[in-house]
Order: C-alpha cells, then structure tokens, then sequence
C-alpha cells in the first residue's frame, strides 16, 4: 500500500483534532434538524398567535392570543381532541394485541428459514400506497361492499363510513408498523433467557409474563409512538372512510385549506404537538427512543 | 421458550388470520383492477384487461412516478450525506446535547405530518420560497434522516473500534481507514437504510401535499386526485398493483444486505402522514 494519499495532510490535522472532527460532522445535521426543522416549527408556533383579515384573507402579523382562547372556549375542539385521543390509544391497542402475536411467532417460534419470508410478508404491504389501501377498504366497508356481501348470508351488515370504520382501517393501516419494531426486539431478546426462566420451574405463562413482556415492553411503547403519532395527524382515511367524523388533523386541514385560517390551524396543530411531546419524553424514560 | 403443541398450533392460526387480514384489501385491489365497471364495485362485473393496457400509456402516471423518483433521489442522498454524519457523531463522541440532538432526530417522524407539513410552508412562505420539487425534497429529506441514523448507528456500535486503529498502526492514513475498513463495514447498512428513506419519500402524501408547487405532481398526489374519478381509479388500482410486485424486489435486497434492514423500518413510517 503506498505511504499515504494526497489527503494525508488534512486526515491527520482531524484526527489531531477530535474537536474539529465533530464540529464537521454536526455542522450539516444540525443546521438542517435545528435551523430548518426546529425553526420551521417556531414560526408555526408564531403564527398561532397572529390573526387573518376576515375580509381579504391576509395574514395580521401582530400578536393576539385570541386563536388559543377561541380553541378553549369552543366546547368543539375539546369534543374532538377527546375523540381524537380516544381513537389513537383505540388504534393501539387493537396493533399491540394483533400485532404482538405476529411479532412473537415471527421472532420466537417459527423456523429460522421462515423468518425472512415472514418479515418480507409484513414489509411488503408498506409499499402499497397507503391512498390505494384506504379506497381498498372504502370498497370493503360501504354500503354494498365486500363486508356486506359477506356477511349478508350471516344476517350482517358492515358498519359503513363513520368512527368504527375509521378505527378498523387506521388499525390496519399502522399495523406493520407496531409489528416490525416489537419483532426488532423481541429478535434481541436472546433464546437462553427463556430457556433459564423455565430451567428455573416457570410455566410458559410465567415466563411470558415475567421475561419477555417485561423485556419487550420498549419495543412496544416504541411502536405505539407511531400508531398514535400517525392517527393523531390523519386527515386523508378520516375523508375516505371516517363519514362526517371529525378529526384533530382535518379541523387542521380545513383551516388551512378551504378556510385559509393558517393562525388558527397552527394554534390547532400544538395540541398533537403538546401531546407527542409528552409522550416522546415519557417513551424516552422508558427507554423506547433506542428500540425505534 | 416451551409451548405445548395447541398453544403452537392457536398461534400459527392467528397468524395466518393476521397475515389474510392483511392482504385481504390488497386482493380487493388485485381484482378491482381487472373489473371493467368504471367505478369500484363489488363484485365484480366480469374480466377486462383493458385498465392495463390504458394504464401502460397514461402520461399522467408516468410523469408522476418519473417526479416521485426524482424527489425521492434527492432526499435520499441528503438524508444518507445528514445521517450518516449524526450517527458517527453521536457514536463517536461525547458532547453536550448529544442525548437532545438524539430525541429531535426522531421528531420529524414522531409528530404527525400534518404539523411538519404546515409548518415547513409557513416558513416557506415567510422567506418568500417558491414551492417546488426542492421544497418536496427539504420536507421528505427531513423525516428519511432518522431511518439512516438508526440504521448506521445500529451498525456503528456493533463494529470494533480496534478495526480502524489496527489500519492506522499499520500506517494507513483516516481517508484510507475510511475507505478500506469503516466505508465496507457499514455498506450494508447504508443501503438498508437507503432503500427505506427512498420508499417512505416515494409513499409521502401529507408533507408533500403542503410542500409541492402547483406543478409538482408524485405519484401519491397522482392518486389522490384520479382516485375518485370514473376511468381513472381502475387505472390507479393497476398502478398500485404494480408498484406491489416491483417492490418486492427492492424488500429482498435489503432483507439479503442486511439483518438490519427491519431496523427503522417503523420509523419509516412513513412518517410522516
């Protein structure tokens, strides 16, 4: 190998200089993760407090807090919040009790040639686009859909558009995600930990609950940032199939769209905020932020 | 872990359950795509293949897939050159912030799209940026950074330190212990997370619909205005069909490349809608 390249100068200054090393690796990252995204995030944060023209639609950039009164004063919001709220841990739990059986199987019981094939099969649905899945679904729950005719032999008939379908379909939607982060650690988890619980004289319910649920338990709060985070801010499945339901992240988009109340809808958008931040910080404590 | 032969059988069960209800409405996608009424319908009116063959020479659809790969191109290798750079960082050194900068790495993923969305056109339109096809890569870079950092610094903690200062001792210099030790170690990894930045730009609605120019149509976007139409939507049910059998290929890659590839997958979460 020759004596060193013609960088050799410069790679020895930085490895003199771990200081400089690390002031070049950060330099990029954080100016775009600080500068742009944190900034763009303050001048929403900014924006709540600024207020629209009602007559020519242009933005007032003097500061007023009347978005955030006219949000706590409308029993509307908090109706929605709620609703929105009790959607997102609805969606949770129906992922973490389909979704952690999946992940079990496909980390713990099936042959190891298997496991590949099975990730691919719970990967491979994520390609799909999500629109094309959700309109799949708008032609299995309607009136006269695949769910009718199915069931109709039954004496059933499919919940049609509205708050049930919604939670149907938001829960299918996130589901890959819940699966592959606890398959992650539940992959992690090694085998002889399970071997000594029952060396040990714990039956298979005891050591499921006292070893892997216990152990896997990042992996899930990780999983459910993203079923709860990605229900909170849906608008696109709440039009599809959602009926007139009303949702945190359509009240959002109807303001900046059709209403053009941008201030409003930022002063809207620090409730998901508020409350993924809350979540993000208690996730973190539970040591989850590693197993994302 | 012991389970008797029915707790193994109940569980193979649940999971052919769970797998057919997951691929129950790709099916319906499937066979909505050879139906030749003009709007979904269930069941179908018969067998056509004519949505394929008008789908192979829609010009719509392949300017949108054409954009939907550029974008995504672009905020790939942004979020390969920005991740890569965190996770030696952060794995590589001890400084003040490092466990903050590791929470809003993930931010742009954990909050819903919508914010991320409104927020980046605000600020867009405070600085007087026209929206384009460079604002849809600033918003979809943002959200991919956090699917290569999991991915390499996953890789960067299982990879010995002693490896580079081996090839230092025996005289080679850092771009050369780059080069031949650290750069192969991590390839692998790379192209996972690579290929995972690439499908969740591609798949991208929410935080594009808020950052696109008028022009700029993905393919997402696409969709979202042919869907509802009569004679399009069985043209984007073909689309989607094939975007399913070609994904498959880029799946086995990164399932081949790397045990990592799952890693962050979640995060790909698609993010950001």
């Amino acid at each position: 190998m020759n004596a060193g390249g013609p960088l050799r100068p410069l790679s020895r200054a930085l490895w003199r200089a771990p200081r400089l090393r690390l002031a070049l690796l950060l330099s990029a990252p954080v100016g775009w993760l600080v500068v742009a995204y944190l900034g763009s995030l303050f001048v929403l944060l900014a924006s709540a407090f600024w207020s629209t023209d009602s007559f020519t639609g242009t933005i007032i950039r003097e500061p007023t807090t009347e978005n955030f009164s006219a949000l706590l004063r409308g029993e509307v919001y908090r109706a929605i919040t709620l609703r929105t709220l009790l959607l997102a841990a609805g969606v949770t739990v129906i992922d973490v009790l389909l979704g952690f059986p999946i992940a079990f199987f496909m980390a713990k019981v099936a042959r190891r040639r298997w496991r590949p094939l099975l990730v691919a099969a719970v990967l491979t649905p994520l390609w799909a686009s999500y629109l094309v899945k959700a309109y799949a679904w708008r032609v299995m729950v309607g009136t006269g859909g695949v769910l009718d005719w199915a069931l109709e032999p039954v004496g059933l008939r499919a919940p049609g558009f509205g708050l049930g379908a919604l939670w149907i379909v938001l829960a299918y939607l996130w589901l890959p995600y819940m699966i592959l982060p606890i398959f992650a650690g539940l992959d992690r988890l090694p085998d002889s930990l399970l071997e000594a619980s029952s060396d040990l004289g714990a039956g298979t319910w005891r050591t499921f609950r006292a070893v892997v649920l216990p152990l896997a338990l990042p992996a899930v709060v990780a999983g459910s940032i993203f079923t709860f985070s990605l229900t909170l801010g849906d608008y696109v499945a709440v039009n599809i199939v959602g009926g007139k339901t009303q949702m945190i992240g359509n009240v959002i988009y109807a303001n900046v769209g059709p209403a053009n109340n941008l201030p409003f809808a930022a002063a809207l958008a620090t409730v998901p905020v508020v409350i993924m931040l809350v979540y993000l910080l208690a996730a973190r404590r539970a040591g989850a932020l590693e197993s994302l | 872990m012991y389970l008797s032969r029915s707790a193994r059988i109940a569980l193979r069960l649940f999971v052919a359950i769970g797998l057919a209800f997951v691929y129950l409405p790709l099916l319906v996608v499937v066979v909505e795509s050879f139906n030749p009424a003009r709007v979904a319908s269930w069941p179908p009116d018969g067998f056509t293949v004519d949505w394929w063959a008008r789908a192979w020479d829609n010009a719509g659809a392949r300017n949108a897939v054409w954009t939907s790969v550029k974008a995504a191109l672009g905020a790939t290798v942004v979020a390969l050159l920005l991740g890569s750079a965190l996770s030696f960082a952060v794995q590589r050194h001890r400084f003040f912030g490092r466990d903050t900068l590791s929470l809003l790495v993930v931010l742009p993923i954990a909050l819903p799209g919508i914010v991320t969305g409104i927020a980046l056109q605000s600020t867009f339109r405070f600085l007087g940026v026209p929206l384009s096809l460079w604002t849809i890569v600033v918003g979809h870079a943002t959200f991919c950074i956090v699917v290569v950092f999991n991915n390499v610094v996953a890789r960067l903690r299982r990879v010995s330190r002693s490896l580079e200062e081996a090839s230092m001792d025996l005289g080679a210099d850092g771009a050369q212990t780059f080069r031949f030790v650290t750069f192969p170690a991590l390839r692998s990894a790379l192209l996972a997370g690579a290929l995972l930045a690439f499908a969740l730009s591609f798949d991208e609605i929410i935080v594009t619909t808020f950052t696109a120019g008028a022009g700029d149509q993905t393919l997402p976007i696409w969709i979202f205005t042919n869907l509802t139409r009569p004679n399009q939507a069985p043209v984007v049910n073909v689309v989607a069909v094939l975007l399913i059998l070609i994904s498959v290929v880029p799946i086995w890659l990164a399932q081949r490349l790397s045990e990592g590839a799952f890693r962050g997958a979640g995060a790909g979460a698609v993010a950001a809608r």
